[in-house]
């Protein structure tokens, strides 16, 4: 890891002898006779940002839902923050417990108001008196600045708004790693840096993040490291700054040329 | 007019709508007489009623007879006899009609099961009242205090089935369709989608089947063919088999409705659920289940309307609910001829409820709207 080529004043300092948080190893999936992630290997240390982007299709979204078992693998191994994830249904829901995820589509529960939302799990999983998870719940909410959208309906909020719930919602688990899948990409262009900075304010905390993201700002401010996925495969893995000035395969060229330049 | 345009870009206030297009005026305009032929079908309509509106209120109230002691002296009491309604014919048979052949002493405990259905129903579907927990565990424990109550033990005097009759009869066999019918098709939708494909297939296997049978034939497998699979010697209430099958037939078409429902919710849902560390059950209970039987009311409701209606279906098998009881009692020498009469009793009857539970659904989808 070299911390180098980063900006030193959001990068906390990253130890190399700590453990790995993930570790993914020769790991393959398919969907039916699709070869969707081939001999993936990936290894992510503790507070660690890693921004992962590539064409559509390329098998970005399924690698960070098989870190929480929203898709399963078929061969190879990943191990999460020491528990190794098989078929064994505590063990997923212990792994679940710990790693946050935020969704493209935010998916927070319609039928439940802000607040409800955000304290469903940790009454639920955690087993947090209501009083407490509230109290939780409403830092979470001034944390991504939306404490006065509590009572509502998650139907009644923009977009923005309704991912940054959506980001709390995660939070209030304290996970130790959280998952993004393009979480601003379903968003209009004034709503996308609101939920930035929240994420940004994230990463300054020392949260573990892996970003699925075509935000390219946003994996220059704080990535350790950016990969590119094509066809199911770990095409080229960088920091930041090397990766966009100066991108070794031919396919990264041309994707950096296609987002880039339009 | 031209006054009204010279507003800075960005300060046009908000004008109220032509006056044309609101009120009573504009719905009358809109709905009414938009076009030559609504004009017409409106005229049309009027004289409809107006031949139609004055016999009918002459026959149902100004003229009808509402006491007398048998037929002959209702068409005494009227100008021409058969000239308008008998319903002294529904006054004195109004009792055998509710209750049917429950022994007179003991109909204090119909009385009460009617009583406790109606605090059981309002208290159950109340949002606002205090002790809502306490008023849920006794929704749900009603079935057996009404049984208990209806049939005696433990206490009462024990009433055999065979003396439920009417109206009685008639809701003991939908209500109890429509409440157990509701967990079972909502178990047997989840078995349908579960990842256990011995499950799946039980599941898939008996609503399909259900659902391919007609309740009249089910109804006559409990009236004559469970003898034979039962042990010899033993005696299963015929009511108890009847009750057991208007379940099994009402639940499978629950379980497909709420399936529907099932699949009108998006994965994410899911996914969210279980990415929060939701078990199976919480993640069902909490978040799937809320959202997916909301989507279903409309099919649930549907479902339990047809339920209550087809109660009427045991008639075939000879039990007297309120239609088998009161064709009967038109064969009475002192009410011969007065089916019109009968007929608007019961078809009212069955109105009320179905007209109820129909506007409560729309009610209960109104309130669970959370605007998206």
């Amino acid at each position: 890891m070299s911390q180098e080529t980063t900006p030193a004043s959001t990068q906390p300092q990253l130890d190399p002898s700590d453990a790995k948080i993930i570790s993914i190893k020769g790991m393959h999936k398919w969907f039916g006779d699709f070869h969707v992630l081939k001999d993936i290997d990936l290894e992510v240390a503790r507070s660690e940002r890693i921004v992962i982007c590539g064409p559509s299709g390329s098998g970005k979204s399924t690698l960070i839902r098989c870190i929480n078992r929203l898709e399963e693998h078929q061969q190879g191994s990943i191990i999460v923050d020491g528990t190794e994830l098989t078929q064994d249904l505590k063990n997923i829901e212990i792994i679940r417990s710990e790693v946050g995820m935020v969704f493209q589509q935010f998916n927070l529960f319609p039928h439940l108001t802000v607040l409800d939302n955000v304290t469903l799990a940790p009454i639920w999983v955690r087993k947090l008196p209501r009083a407490e998870a509230q109290e939780q719940a409403m830092q979470y909410l001034e944390r991504v600045k939306i404490p006065e959208q509590a009572a509502k309906y998650p139907g009644q909020l923009s977009g923005g708004q309704q991912q940054r719930v959506a980001i709390a919602r995660s939070l209030c688990m304290n996970p130790r790693i959280m998952l993004f899948d393009e979480p601003t990409s379903a968003l209009d262009p004034e709503m996308i840096k609101e939920v930035l900075d929240v994420m940004i304010e994230l990463a300054e905390s020392g949260m573990t993040m892996l970003v699925v993201t075509h935000e390219m700002g946003f994996a220059t401010a704080v990535a350790h490291r950016v990969i590119f996925m094509d066809g199911g495969e770990i095409i080229e893995e960088k920091p930041p700054k090397e990766f966009f000035e100066n991108p070794e395969h031919e396919r990264t060229k041309l994707f950096l040329s296609q987002i880039l330049h339009h | 007019m031209s006054e009204s345009s010279h507003y800075a870009p960005g300060s046009h206030p908000d004008l109220p709508p032509p006056t044309r297009t609101t009120g009573i005026v504009g719905w009358v305009r809109g709905n009414l007489l938009s076009s030559p032929l609504n004009v017409a079908l409106t005229l049309l309509s009027i004289w409809l009623l107006w031949t139609i509106l004055p016999p009918a209120i002459h026959w149902l109230f100004t003229e009808a007879v509402w006491t007398a002691k048998d037929r002959k002296e209702c068409w005494a009491l009227m100008d021409a006899p058969r000239d308008a309604g008998c319903w002294a014919f529904i006054r004195g048979s109004f009792e055998l009609f509710v209750y049917g052949w429950y022994p007179d002493p003991e109909r204090w405990r119909v009385n009460l099961t009617f009583i406790l259905f109606i605090a059981a129903i309002f208290g159950g579907l109340r949002e606002k009242i205090p002790g809502k927990k306490y008023w849920l565990i006794f929704a749900a424990a009603y079935p057996f205090i009404a049984a208990w109550l209806l049939l005696g033990g433990f206490g009462l005097e024990p009433v055999s089935t065979n003396k439920l009759g009417g109206i009685l009869l008639t809701l003991v066999v939908a209500v109890t369709g429509i409440a157990f019918s509701l967990p079972l098709g909502i178990a047997l939708a989840l078995g349908r989608r579960s990842n256990l494909p011995a499950l799946r297939g039980i599941c898939v296997i008996f609503i399909e089947f259900i659902r391919g049978v007609p309740l009249i034939t089910l109804l006559f497998v409990a009236s004559t063919m469970l003898t034979y699979f039962l042990p010899p010697g033993s005696t299963f209430d015929l009511l108890m088999r009847v009750l057991i099958m208007v379940t099994l037939f009402g639940s499978a078409y629950i379980a497909e409705v709420v399936r529907g429902g099932l699949q009108g919710l998006s994965a994410g849902q899911y996914e969210a659920a279980d990415s929060l560390g939701l078990s199976y059950w919480r993640a069902h209970q909490l978040v799937i289940l809320p959202q997916a039987l909301k989507i279903s009311i409309p099919g649930i409701v549907n479902t339990f309307i047809g339920s209550f209606k087809d109660s009427v279906l045991v008639l075939i098998i000879g039990m007297m609910d309120i239609l088998g009881l009161g064709r009967a009692r038109l064969n009475d020498p002192d009410w011969l001829g007065l089916a019109p009469e009968l007929y608007i009793f019961i078809s009212l009857f069955f109105f009320i409820n179905c007209f109820s539970m129909s506007r409560y659904s729309l009610s209960l989808e109104k309130k669970l709207h959370t605007g998206h």
